[in-house]
């Protein structure tokens, strides 16, 4: 089927992971999963921050040292900033034109990875660090 | 021609109505908590990591001053009223947008479209999430002075 190649791969190659048949839809299913993770991770967080009194140090710092705190909330920073991503990516499409739509979505990416990043590391600087602080 | 073609959403060309007003609420409110709402998360998380003086700084600036010598309590700074203002606004977005996006799960679902239903969730979507912030900021007001 030397016919169906073309510059590229083949038809099908190229069609495969475009349109809204597979990104398009990609982006808007992991955006209701994440939705759905926010719902869980969000609940506990609100209901964390309520229950306790964080405006003492050592309160805030033995609670995020704790496993089932650290581990849950590096996954709520993984979930809500992959929501970030694809959510404001959405506004960005919708109401930047032109040239500045590139940058601005370049600037979205490093917001995210950035951020993500910055809160995945600071929450491993405090658990492997003890609780007694640096 | 280009520049002249209408762009997504229209917002001039619609009567508005509460599932309109619902729908650019969770984008607006959305991107308040992704933006405002994650640096205040990650400086909490990043001050904490930094130790005790950076956490001191961050409880100092957003939230309550340190009281001068002598004083059991100190009187709010500007920047506590900022951050108070700022994190009332943001427990509000996040309700809104919370209950907004459940809402909006049901009508992925198909559900909910008719227009009566459509006008009453969107109205509930936004009631609740008025009183959902009232009843925190007793709670946490409540807290603070019991």
């Amino acid at each position: 089927m030397s016919g169906a190649r073309t510059k590229g791969g083949t038809h099908l190659g190229r069609v495969r992971g475009l349109g809204s048949a597979r990104e398009g839809a990609g982006h808007w299913l992991t955006h209701r999963m994440t939705a759905l993770g926010n719902i869980l991770l969000f609940s506990w967080l609100a209901a964390s921050l309520l229950t306790n009194d964080f405006s003492s140090y050592n309160a805030a710092r033995s609670w995020v040292s704790e496993p089932l705190v650290a581990l849950p909330l590096i996954l709520l920073l993984v979930n809500v900033f992959w929501h970030f991503r694809i959510g404001l990516q959405v506004l960005i499409e919708d109401y930047v034109h032109g040239p500045l739509r590139i940058a601005a979505l370049a600037a979205l990416n490093f917001y995210v990875f950035g951020g993500a990043a910055f809160g995945i590391f600071a929450i491993l600087r405090i658990v492997f660090t003890g609780t007694t602080g640096a | 021609m280009a520049g002249n073609r209408p762009i997504s959403p229209h917002l001039g060309s619609y009567k508005w109505g509460p599932h309109m007003a619902v729908s650019i609420l969770h984008r607006a409110t959305g991107s308040a908590l992704a933006i405002a709402g994650a640096l205040i998360l990650l400086w909490w998380l990043g001050a904490i990591a930094g130790g005790e003086a950076s956490y001191q700084a961050f409880i100092e600036t957003v939230w309550r001053a340190a009281p001068a010598n002598g004083a059991s309590v100190a009187a709010l700074s500007p920047t506590n009223w900022i951050g108070r203002i700022i994190l009332f606004g943001l427990t509000w977005a996040f309700f809104q947008h919370f209950f907004s996006g459940l809402r909006h799960l049901v009508l992925d679902t198909g559900a909910g479209y008719e227009l009566k239903t459509n006008r009453l969730w969107a109205t509930i979507v936004m009631i609740g999430a008025g009183l959902a912030t009232v009843a925190v900021w007793l709670f946490i007001l409540g807290r603070a002075i019991g």
